[in-house]
């Protein structure tokens, strides 16, 4: 039984090689279109400057507060800010130029020093944002409020104009002694305070700051494997994009089934005596082997170029890819019960494969996924097998981590097989 | 000699009687037993029975959708049978991998070949699927090649190959194991008259090798060259088996007259011409009638005088004598290539 299961494995990798579109498909395109998902996604360590958000301020107040607030927001390294009127940001926000655009009003710093230690009528700074950037707009908007709240407590703890509302704010104060309640009370006494702060002269060697200061500093460190590994934005999307393509792959084999037997071949592979075992597990055997290969060849690219290592187990990365390979296999086998003719099934294996890669991850990393999606997305396969890649890659896990998405995948790979078993048409047209 | 045995409505089916032909004492190497199968309403395949012994070429003869390739399809085990057996030299087919397949060989009516492989790599392959290894496969490859006349391309992607050269690869790969029985499923469509020819030299040098041959046609000179015997099939039945001399013996008509009228026949009624005594059968296709005569000298006058009193004059005549053709046209009322 060995020399003919032995044959038709030989026959479908050789005509899997002789066929340039396969290899177009399974090898060419993968590393193309995950090279420059690769690159989007930040590419290899910090050699790649993370794009800054565009940000557009119109500053139509022009005092010490405002031009100081513009001046902040231009030196964060997060933001590329520009000037622009009122009109122009709108404008270019409306086209997708500008991801947010930020419009001080006129008095803002005035407005913004009374406000400050009174009820009165607060400026407003309008933020206009593209709603497809909606998380940029969250950002600038953090970083604006620090900004501003920074800026505005210096000024009345020590500026010009600081010194000069607290004098009008002590005066309304005092014009209505008498008048007063206990909250009023100690308003003007704080006020007191401060107009005596602000009369003394600074400390010598600095160590008490005038006005709000951020009370902690941030320490950013990637987490990868190890310290001084840095995160490879093109191991994510090698894994997707093998997964998608591999895939692919899958649904040739299907078609390839059902071609087979329009063309007549099943007939002749029915006239031999071999078992249905024979007949198709040599069809998931040669298709695993292709897709295991195909996984390795991808990722030894990635290797080669873009620097991606296997930072975690070796074995557990081979186990993946051979979990997913067998899981594609049956996949394959799979695609062949859906349709009666390779047209027919075609169209559908494609959407729902693409629907496999989709919620699997492999487009666009899952955390952008709404809460209860990344919850639902453990019932795709395609979902294990790229968590399983990243886990043995750039985050270094060891083969304890590769453990479950191995045996969620070939638990796939069996569901997948004894549907397609249950639901193969074996007999030939008459 | 034969019989006519009648059936329900207009069907008629003609047997050969327990009167065996040489050939057909050997021993029996196929042998089908009234084959049943529907596809929901359609009997594809309606109660067939038929043998072959060893050595003999039996023709299964009938039109597109008559039940041929189903009826092959079973026998090669490629399709279940509703009811019925095959009995593949006594014994009936038990299951997929039964051993006795391999006594089998099928060469099916698609060329059932991998465009993308040389012909030494098909035939590797279907040499596997009959656990040849290569030591094994070599001689049987080299013989198969030779006989088909492919030797010279043994290395050539089958993409590259005409049609006659596909058709004759697709019967190589079904002789690679050496069976002892051929299915042969219209092997010839689609090829020029010169591969059908050499496909023919192939058949013939098989059959003196002593193989058992059954191939399905709907040409009938096919049938009347290669065939010691002949069952003809028509939706899903027998409607005659004998041999093809037999076959013309069962004829009421031994000519076929031919006449091309000068115009297209309007108002010519062929009730009134079938009434004449001398008319066994008669067909018209624009302006051609195609007439049935048992005595060419005597009758053939009387019905081109008919044809001229009715206002049809005619401007060529031709006489053939009675083929298969003409046999399927009496049993049916209808010809092989209509139908």
């Amino acid at each position: 039984m060995i020399t003919p299961i032995r044959a038709l494995v030989r026959k479908d990798i050789l005509l899997f090689l002789a066929d340039p579109r396969a290899l177009i498909m399974s090898v060419v395109a993968p590393i193309a279109i995950a090279s420059f998902f690769g690159y989007a996604l930040g590419g290899a360590g910090s050699q790649v400057e993370p794009a800054r958000i565009s940000v557009l301020v119109a500053d139509q107040g022009g005092d010490s507060i405002s031009r100081e607030i513009v001046k902040r927001l231009g030196s964060e390294k997060a933001l590329a800010v520009k000037p622009a009127t009122a009109d122009e940001a709108r404008a270019a926000v409306r086209k997708g130029n500008a991801s947010v655009a930020v419009i001080i009003p006129q008095s803002f710093g005035q407005n913004a020093g009374q406000a400050f230690f009174s009820t009165s009528q607060k400026p407003e700074i309008a933020v206009l944002y593209d709603p497809s950037h909606a998380a940029e707009r969250a950002m600038v908007q953090g970083i604006l409020s620090g900004d501003v709240m920074q800026v505005v407590s210096q000024e009345m703890f020590g500026g010009e104009s600081g010194r000069a509302m607290l004098k009008d704010s002590l005066a309304r104060l005092d014009r209505s002694q008498g008048l007063l309640g206990p909250d009023q009370k100690n308003l003007a006494d704080l006020l007191h305070s401060v107009e005596r702060w602000n009369g003394s002269p600074p400390a010598a060697g600095g160590g008490i700051s005038r006005g709000l200061s951020m009370p902690y500093t941030t320490r950013e460190e990637a987490v990868t494997s190890r310290q001084g590994i840095q995160y490879n934005g093109y191991a994510h999307a090698f894994a997707g994009m093998v997964v998608q393509f591999v895939l692919f792959l899958g649904i040739d084999v299907g078609i390839g089934l059902l071609l087979q037997r329009q063309r007549g071949l099943w007939k002749r592979l029915r006239a031999a005596p071999l078992s249905r075992g024979t007949l198709l597990g040599s069809r998931i055997v040669s298709a695993a082997i292709l897709a295991f290969v195909i996984v390795l060849t991808n990722f030894l690219f990635a290797r080669l170029v873009f620097g991606v290592k296997v930072e975690g187990s070796l074995v557990g990365f081979l186990g993946v890819a051979a979990a997913f390979a067998l899981m594609t296999a049956a996949f394959g086998l799979l695609i062949a019960t859906l349709g009666k003719t390779p047209d027919a099934t075609r169209g559908l294996a494609i959407l729902a494969t693409l629907f496999m890669v989709m919620l699997g991850g492999a487009w666009v990393p899952m955390f952008l996924f709404p809460q209860w999606l990344q919850k639902v997305t453990v019932i795709m396969p395609t979902r294990w097998a790229i968590d399983g890649f990243e886990a043995m890659t750039w985050r270094g896990l060891g083969f304890g981590s590769a453990l479950l998405p191995i045996a969620v995948q070939l638990l796939f790979a069996l569901a997948f097989g004894a549907l397609a078993v249950a639901r193969f048409r074996w007999e030939a047209e008459g | 000699m034969s019989v006519l045995l009648t059936g329900g409505k207009d069907r008629r089916r003609y047997v050969t009687p327990a009167i065996w032909s040489p050939v057909r004492q050997a021993k029996i190497m196929l042998e089908v037993r009234n084959l049943k199968k529907r596809y929901g309403s359609l009997a594809a395949v309606d109660g067939i029975s038929l043998k072959a012994a060893a050595g003999e070429t039996v023709g299964l003869l009938g039109p597109n959708g008559a039940g041929k390739t189903t009826t092959v399809s079973m026998i090669a085990g490629l399709l279940r049978p509703d009811t019925g057996e095959v009995l593949i030299e006594g014994r009936p087919l038990a299951g997929d991998s039964d051993p006795i397949k391999r006594r089998i060989g099928l060469v099916p009516q698609d060329l059932a070949l991998y465009d993308e492989l040389s012909a030494l790599e098909n035939l590797h392959l279907f040499a596997a699927l009959y656990d040849l290894n290569s030591a094994r496969a070599k001689p049987a490859i080299e013989s198969a090649l030779e006989l088909v006349g492919l030797s010279d391309r043994i290395k050539d992607r089958v993409k590259t190959f005409s049609g006659g050269m596909k058709r004759r690869l697709n019967l190589a790969a079904a002789l690679l194991h050496d069976p002892q029985i051929l299915l042969l499923d219209e092997p010839t469509v689609g090829v020029d008259p010169q591969s059908r020819n050499a496909i023919f030299d192939n058949l013939e040098t098989l059959k003196k090798r002593g193989k058992t041959l059954l191939y399905t046609t709907h040409y009938m000179e096919e049938a009347e060259r290669l065939c010691d015997r002949v069952v003809i099939i028509d939706h899903g039945k027998v409607i005659a088996d004998d041999t093809p001399r037999g076959l013309s013996r069962m004829l009421p008509l031994s000519n076929v007259l031919t006449i091309e009228l000068e115009s297209v026949a309007d108002g010519l009624s062929l009730d009134q011409l079938q009434a004449l005594g001398e008319v066994r059968s008669a067909q018209l296709h624009g302006g051609t009638l195609r007439i049935g005569v048992r005595d060419l000298a005597t009758e053939t006058p009387r019905i081109l005088q008919w044809l001229v009193d009715r206002g049809h004059p005619y401007r060529h005549v031709v006489s053939e004598r009675a083929d298969l053709e003409t046999v399927f046209l009496t049993l049916t009322g209808r010809s092989l290539r209509d139908s």
